[in-house]
């Protein structure tokens, strides 16, 4: 037997085993589905998003008209709606997440190696922030700054960095204590190296999960936040805008709610799933 | 100038239950090249000691007394200046090879971040460095194995690895605590002697922290036992195996089990268990367990009498008999 010359990290070999758990690579496949269709779809369809065709309003679902899922109220080709609204609701997520990643993990490894009274002021300060209200937060955001998809990102990635930090300084917490971070300080390495070079890589595999599980979460949010009218602006949209419309046209033309509703729903479950099988995988208890 | 004086060294933490006193007032030396082993049971200060040295200990820990290295005092370096000492001049290895190396990084990028920093080396230049030092600890095949990850090696090889980094800079003093004790007796006799051979290549001291007898027998030069976190008899490795006067010590020596005793002896202990160290006893701390103590073992503290060239005991039964 020939003995590979590269290592496999621990990463590869969760990776090996988030390939064996079926749901998850389901998620993952769905995902990549739901991915490409978003980016690509409405270039196949012969309608733009906010393209309106007065001979056919409210119509349901039919190849013959090339509107393959209907349009709604005002005659927009929902197919390409969908997808529209899909580009948004995921770059939110994405975006969203990404900040609150950036933010919570700078923090919440900050405040927890150093700990003492850094870190007391450090998540007190997040209680405060955590106290308060979202939406008035949002409220205020849009008045001073105008709508702006930017600022939705801003703003739910503000909020959502809070909790990405508390996990991330409890985890800090735990890994402190551990001989290697004690080994190197003892190799004479600055704080700043350790918590980037050993305590940071060390994160991540919670921090994965996480992030799997707060990208759904973002996108309802979103949803929500489209919902009350404060989300994004028409005729740009997204899942939950959509969602909205199509639960008013519910009884008359269910379709304008089905479609958009079956993607939001598909994805958020990719997202779990995926989050579930990252997390046995990466737990350390089955490592073989 | 010797390289290490400790002197009336004082280690106490600050518990919700009141103050321990882990370390209580300890003073030894070490000089360039040779090799101290450091005795005793959980608790008898020993591990604290060497984390003293290091500037590691808990930061409920209060330091009192002297630590100098080369004529430097250690206990009033600022923690960038002390970051420029260890792992440069003074290296550790410690217990659990396991957990001491970072489960995501390759040995490579651990090994070569120490002289990164400390030598300001490039790269390619301290992954040379760092492939020479894992021959030197034998790992075959080390220049491919370098880019392996620390879950991919043995107990063994991992500690051998941790050796390879503590010595990357060429520390004037390596602080081995527990080196081979989570390792099977096979591997502790090849990382012993390992040890023993880079010594001699290196010409660094060591100071040898140990429960285990049998490990400081095979490397140390000179042995100290302490007890309840103060010394209780220092001397030369083979004086103090073959004449320990402290009654401690004798006891410690006692309970080593022996091949050559006749079969079926039951295994010898030392009555009774080590005080809490909350508080300070009045008298000699081993004083309860003590098999020969006098009445006033129980009042006074013994200090430390220079019993013969370079060994010290403290102990009131000494001082009887002079």
């Amino acid at each position: 037997m020939t003995t590979p010359t590269e290592g496999r990290s621990l990463w590869r070999d969760a990776l090996e085993r988030l390939r064996r758990n079926r749901a998850a690579v389901a998620a993952a496949l769905l995902l990549l589905l739901i991915g490409l269709l978003v980016a690509f779809g409405p270039s196949l369809s012969p309608w733009e998003f906010d393209q309106i065709d007065w001979d056919h309003i409210s119509a349901p679902p039919s190849l013959a008209t090339g509107h393959w899922f209907g349009t709604d109220g005002v005659g927009r080709d929902l197919f390409v709606r969908t997808l529209q609204g899909g580009r948004i609701s995921l770059l939110v997520g994405l975006a969203a997440t990404l900040v609150s990643l950036i933010i919570g993990i700078a923090w919440g490894a900050t405040a927890g190696y150093l700990g003492g009274r850094i870190d007391g002021l450090m998540m007190r300060i997040v209680d405060i922030l955590y106290a308060m209200p979202f939406m008035f937060f949002v409220i205020l955001l849009m008045v001073f700054f105008g709508r702006n998809i930017l600022l939705i990102f801003v703003a739910i990635g503000a909020i959502n960095w809070l909790d990405m930090a508390r996990i991330v300084r409890g985890q800090t917490l735990v890994l402190k204590q551990k001989p290697f971070i004690e080994a190197a300080v003892a190799s004479g390495s600055t704080t700043p190296r350790i918590v980037a070079r050993h305590v940071v890589p060390n994160l991540l595999g919670v921090v994965a999960v996480y992030v799997t599980l707060t990208i759904p979460q973002v996108i309802l949010v979103e949803s929500f936040l489209s919902f009350l009218g404060l989300g994004v602006q028409e005729p740009a949209t997204s899942w939950g805008a959509l969602v909205n419309e199509g639960a008013q046209e519910m009884e008359s033309a269910p379709w304008s709610l089905l479609f958009p509703a079956a993607f939001l729903a598909a994805t958020l479950f990719c997202f779990n799933f995926i989050g579930d099988g990252l997390r046995d995988a990466l737990d350390p208890r089955d490592r073989r | 100038m010797k390289l290490l004086e400790v002197e009336k060294l004082r280690v106490r933490f600050e518990t919700a239950d009141g103050p321990v006193h882990a370390v209580n007032g300890l003073s030894f030396s070490l000089e360039k090249g040779e090799t101290l082993g450091i005795v005793g049971e959980s608790g008898s200060g020993k591990s604290q000691t060497a984390l003293a040295i290091m500037g590691l200990l808990a930061d409920n820990a209060r330091l009192r007394g002297s630590i100098r290295f080369r004529g430097q005092e250690l206990t009033r370096l600022k923690r960038n200046a002390m970051n420029r000492i260890r792992g440069d001049r003074i290296a550790m290895i410690f217990q659990d090879p396991q957990s001491s190396l970072n489960a995501h990084l390759t040995i490579e990028r651990q090994m070569t971040e120490v002289l990164e920093h400390h030598r300001g080396m490039p790269r390619r230049a301290a992954r040379k460095r760092a492939v020479e030092m894992l021959e030197a600890v034998q790992i075959p095949d080390a220049a491919r194995r370098i880019r392996r990850y620390p879950h991919e090696f043995s107990g063994g090889m991992r500690q051998r690895v941790m050796i390879a980094m503590a010595l990357l800079c060429r520390p004037d003093l390596l602080i081995a605590d527990e080196p081979t004790t989570a390792l099977d007796v096979t591997v502790q006799a090849q990382i012993l002697r390992l040890l023993r051979d880079l010594q001699r290549e290196f010409g660094m001291a060591i100071l040898l922290i140990t429960h285990d007898l049998g490990v400081v027998a095979a490397l140390s030069d000179r042995v100290q036992v302490m007890y309840a976190g103060r010394l209780c008899e220092s001397a030369p490795a083979d004086v103090l195996f073959q004449r320990p006067l402290h009654p401690y010590s004798r006891g410690l020596l006692a309970s080593m089990p022996r091949l050559d005793g006749p079969p079926g002896e039951p295994l010898r202990t030392i009555p009774g268990t080590p005080p809490t160290l909350f508080g300070q006893p009045s008298g000699c701390p081993f004083a309860p367990r003590c098999p020969e103590r006098l009445p006033r073992c129980e009042e006074t503290p013994p200090a430390p009498l220079e019993k013969d060239e370079g060994h010290r005991v403290a102990c009131h039964l000494l001082e009887e008999e002079q």
